[in-house]
């Protein structure tokens, strides 16, 4: 009897096992990306570019040309990139210290000069690679190893959201929230990101994806609860959804 | 753009903005990208990116500014790829002032940002030369994979003088598909990195690029020897705008019969120890006088070169002050 293959890796991944810790989402995220370049045929004239923090070896997992950046430098990197060479299809992938942090200068010129890039944003609310630090998206009460009474609003200030953030400004074409802690979320995450890789093949302006994804090792949490925590506590603060779409020519 | 170098980004910055504004004009007339960005952080960070596409691309900046570029120009050596980068030195420290200065000397040559590397150093002294260091900066940088700079000061930035453009070569950019990251149709994907968390590898790394930096030493060391020959009694060693304030005094002691020699160092890095070195032991010199726009920088590679065999007497001036040849000339005629 033949079979049909209804599941395989995408060509835009590699073999190569990833160092994420079990439970963490980058892998999901990763794929979905990989799947979307595959799906549109991109892979062959697309460069990532990777940040500094967990995901910085996310070139040992994609299988197409690939940079890695400094830290937070990810936007002005594929600014040079895809002006450069407009033909290509640039992306950076980055997390909440690197993107929402020391790289905020970078994100919001980026974004507010339209380059024709997207951004996969990662937000865990918290430094993974460094090993669990206080991040500017992390939640009010959170206990990290900067905040170890819990992050205190009064000096703090408020986790950014930076979905809103940026949609604060006119010149971005797409910009959403999605998570990956469900199969239906997971779905929906797929669709954005598709979208947001959609609008740059059509010469569109600046497109970002937020996923919300997990740190079970830095939340000290099992993988079951880190995803329950996403849905109890970061997505009443974060709200998912579209909040900004390309305005009509 | 006459060496193909269509990618500029850029933060205004005095005493240099005119060539961002000029260059607003104009790249978009050759089909090139002028960019303003948010910072020279920003700014370095784009060339970084540019330069990974195999084009020709460059900045233009100032002492604070290229302070900021100095994370960038360490990715950029680290990552192996070509740009230029150019300083018009202004006088610090801090904010300092806008005026000319050669204090950017050790920020140059042991480099601002972290890490074991090295920039290619030019340093012209006329705006005819800043024009062939541009063009030989690029080709040096394609030739290396590794960032250069052309290093001038306010003076040089600020100054109007005739150029003739037909002594300046047609540049051919080497072919870059064998790294730069461009998509990988019909080849295995490209990485550009610099991490290597491994110490061995890391090593291996911080080798191959010291053996980079001993072909430049061996190949790309640059000087101008003015009036010295073998009776000299003083030779003064002087870069960029002080040279050029030395000559002025050099040609005046030599009318008055006085046989002072002027040795400039046109190549920051590699520094010309080995010529002055020679220079410093031919046995009618007694003494050297390093001038500089600082409060002594280059005088350190001085004192390797010379190795303590001859005195080595210092006058600098600092804040934007720029030396005359009157006051080099007092300083000579206490040594004579």
């Amino acid at each position: 009897m033949a079979s049909n293959l209804i599941f395989q890796c995408p060509d835009s991944m590699t073999d190569a096992i990833t160092h994420y810790c079990p439970g963490c989402t980058h892998g999901i995220i990763h794929r979905l990306v990989a799947e979307t370049l595959d799906e549109l045929g991109l892979r062959e004239r697309t460069v990532g570019v990777a940040p500094v923090g967990c995901s910085v070896l996310a070139y040992n997992y994609f299988n197409c040309d690939f940079l890695e950046a400094a830290h937070g430098r990810a936007p002005a990197f594929a600014t040079g990139l895809k002006r450069a060479r407009p033909d290509l299809i640039v992306f950076t992938y980055q997390g909440d210290g690197d993107l929402a942090s020391i790289g905020t200068a970078e994100i919001i010129h980026a974004a507010n000069r339209g380059e024709k890039f997207t951004t996969i944003f990662v937000n865990n609310a918290i430094y993974g690679m460094t090993g669990g630090q206080m991040a500017p998206t992390t939640l009010p009460g959170q206990v990290t190893t900067t905040s170890p009474f819990g992050r205190d609003v009064q000096t703090c200030g408020y986790p950014i959201r930076v979905r809103e953030l940026l949609s604060a400004l006119r010149t971005p074409a797409y910009i959403a929230r999605v998570a990956v802690h469900t199969p239906r979320h997971v779905i929906e995450a797929k669709k954005a990101v598709r979208k947001a890789f959609q609008y740059q093949v059509q010469g569109r302006c600046f497109s970002l994806v937020e996923v919300l994804s997990t740190c079970p090792t830095n939340w000290g949490m099992t993988p079951i609860e880190s995803t329950q925590w996403v849905q109890d506590n970061m997505v009443p603060y974060f709200p998912l959804g579209e909040l900004k779409v390309p305005e009509e020519e | 753009m006459r060496a193909g170098a269509i990618h500029y980004f850029a933060y205004p910055i005095t005493p240099q903005t005119e060539v961002a504004e000029y260059l607003a004009r104009r790249m978009p007339e050759v089909g090139g990208v002028f960019l303003q960005a948010e910072s020279e952080v920003a700014a370095s960070n784009m060339i970084f990116g540019a330069a990974s596409a195999g084009v020709r691309v460059f900045t233009t900046s100032s002492s604070p500014g290229i302070s900021l570029m100095s994370e960038a120009m360490s990715y950029i050596a680290a990552a192996e790829l070509p740009a230029v980068f150019v300083n018009i030195v202004r006088n610090g420290p801090g904010l300092g002032g806008i005026l000319p200065s050669q204090g950017d000397y050790f920020q140059a040559t042991r480099g601002g940002g972290h890490g074991d590397y090295r920039l290619l150093v030019l340093a012209p002294s006329s705006v005819q030369e800043t024009v062939e260091h541009v063009m030989l900066a690029f080709d040096l940088a394609d030739k290396y994979r590794n960032p250069v700079m052309v290093l001038g000061d306010g003076l040089i930035g600020q100054m109007m003088e005739p150029v003739d453009f037909s002594s300046v070569p047609t540049p051919h950019p080497p072919d870059k598909s064998s790294w730069a990251t461009t998509g990988c149709k019909s080849r295995k994907p490209y990485l550009i990195k610099t991490l290597f968390l491994d110490p061995q590898q890391s090593e291996e790394h911080n080798r191959k690029l010291a053996a980079k930096y001993d072909e430049m030493r061996k190949h790309e060391v640059r000087f101008e020897k003015y009036n010295i020959d073998n009776d000299c009694k003083v030779v003064i060693v002087a870069f960029g705008t002080a040279a050029r304030v030395c000559k002025t005094a050099v040609d005046e002691l030599k009318r008055n019969g006085l046989r002072v020699g002027l040795f400039r160092p046109i190549s920051l890095f590699p520094f010309p120890y080995e010529p002055l070195h020679e220079i410093s032991e031919t046995g009618t010199v007694h003494a050297l006088l390093v001038v500089e726009m600082n409060t002594g920088q280059m005088i350190d590679d001085v004192r390797l070169a010379v190795a303590d065999r001859k005195p080595i007497a210092f006058y600098g001036r600092q804040g934007g002050m720029v030396p005359s040849p009157e006051e080099v000339l007092g300083e000579i005629h206490q040594l004579i």
